[in-house]
């Protein structure tokens, strides 16, 4: 699994990708101003993106959407640490895979590198 | 995680998702209040969104046409799927309307409140780490843990958790339990470092000095301190050292008020031991490298 790459994205924006926004609405653990701005980034921009309350919410309910969304791969989840983000998904029954997965960590990245990361120039 | 049918279970409520298709500055608007009432929002755009599952769908449409119907809509550029849905003009509405006229909706159709009111609080396990070693099993009062059909530990009942409780993981040997809402590493999620595994390794160092059954030397312990006690009887100053103990451990494991407020009854522990251990067969109880241990050894 690629975690926090630094790589820009080399096509247009969105194109095949698909993108899960976790608002960890019910903790303070991530800051509100990086939350608020990346959200604010995305949701400016054209990209189409599944946006969650919760991610941890959907792990226990073992949401079938997050089975549907590792199985297809060529996503990036906008989260926390990609250890926690991994282990939810496999609670939830979705193992993501190895590799094709992009995890942006909010609790320790800077929300101009999530956004540059996430939507290239257009950020 | 086992499956969940407790019909008083937070978890058990249906979801609703909505489709939000406005664009810019719009969206911004409006997803942040939405996310906020705990309902999942798929926005609508370029490139492609998760792909539709069983959840009832609610189409937020920001354009002129204000009628309410029933569509066709295509989730997704590249989906072609069609799903229906009840649509919903929200040209010229405040966003507070909005995410208000979203809750009412999903409390009228019978999906309760989106969060089910419940903090998604609770243990995940990183499998890299955990050595099924049945600890966090023993500790925890709470029945959260059970094991699966394999015999491995598993988060069977997340929603009985104790916010912000994340006692399990500060006894776990491995570092292998996270509480993806802590405020610190590694138990947060974050990497393990070498410091934290040598932590740990100590805890298990101390319990083998003590010559590897702790449990038992408590009980010698206690037996010894209550000869003692029989002798010299100061109630006052066992029950003012009885509550430093469990001061102390409410810090080393960073246990909250309530949390030590709401412990079962030594009823409750005893009952649900020999629930337990009713239900482990001989052959699994011959083997003490599998089998869960009773309230007997906990602490």
């Amino acid at each position: 699994m690629t975690s926090e790459t630094s790589q820009r994205p080399t096509e247009e924006p969105g194109a095949g990708r698909r993108v899960l926004y976790c608002h960890c609405a019910f903790a303070r653990v991530v800051d509100e101003g990086v939350k608020e701005k990346v959200l604010h980034g995305l949701a400016s921009s054209d990209l189409a993106f599944d946006a969650v309350p919760d991610l941890c919410e959907l792990a226990a309910r073992r949401d079938p959407a997050l089975g549907r969304l590792a199985a297809e791969g060529r996503t990036e989840i906008v989260a926390c640490y990609p250890r926690a983000v991994r282990w939810l998904f496999h609670a939830a029954e979705a193992d993501l895979p190895e590799d094709d997965v992009t995890i942006h960590n909010m609790r320790d990245t800077e929300p101009e590198t999530i956004l540059d990361r996430l939507l290239g120039d257009d950020s | 995680m086992s499956a969940l049918s407790d019909p008083t279970n937070p978890l058990d409520a249906n979801r609703l998702r909505v489709l939000l298709d406005a664009e810019g500055s719009r969206r911004a608007e409006l997803l942040p209040r939405l996310l906020a009432q705990g309902v999942a929002v798929t926005a609508t755009g370029s490139g492609t969104v998760a792909p539709l599952d069983d959840a009832e769908l609610l189409y937020l449409c920001d354009a002129d046409d204000s009628a309410q119907s029933t569509v066709e809509i295509v989730a997704g550029e590249g989906e072609a799927e069609g799903i229906s849905g009840s649509r919903i003009g929200i040209r010229g509405l405040d966003a507070d309307s909005v995410a208000d006229g979203v809750l009412e909706r999903a409390r009228g159709e019978g999906h309760g409140e989106p969060a089910g009111g419940w903090t998604p609080w609770f243990p995940v396990i990183d499998y890299d780490r955990c050595t099924n070693c049945m600890q966090c099993l023993s500790f925890c009062l709470f029945g959260v843990y059970d094991v699966d059909d394999e015999q491995r530990i598993d988060v069977a009942q997340p929603q009985r958790c104790k916010t912000n409780c994340p006692a399990c993981s500060r006894v776990c040997p491995e570092v292998a339990i996270l509480f993806p809402k802590y405020r610190h590493g590694p138990i947060n999620g974050d990497q393990v470092q070498a410091h934290d595994v040598e932590r740990e390794k100590m805890k298990v160092d101390v319990s083998a000095l003590l010559g590897g059954d702790i449990y038992s030397l408590l009980r010698q312990r206690h037996e010894r301190a209550e000869s003692r006690f029989s002798k010299e009887r100061d109630d006052d100053r066992a029950l003012k050292e009885r509550q430093r103990c469990l001061k102390k451990l409410q810090e080393d494991l960073d246990i909250p008020d309530d949390v030590l407020s709401s412990l079962p009854s030594a009823e409750q522990i005893r009952a649900k031991a020999a629930a337990r251990g009713a239900s482990v067969s001989p052959a699994e109880s011959t083997d003490p490298a599998t089998a869960p241990t009773t309230s007997e050894d906990t602490p």
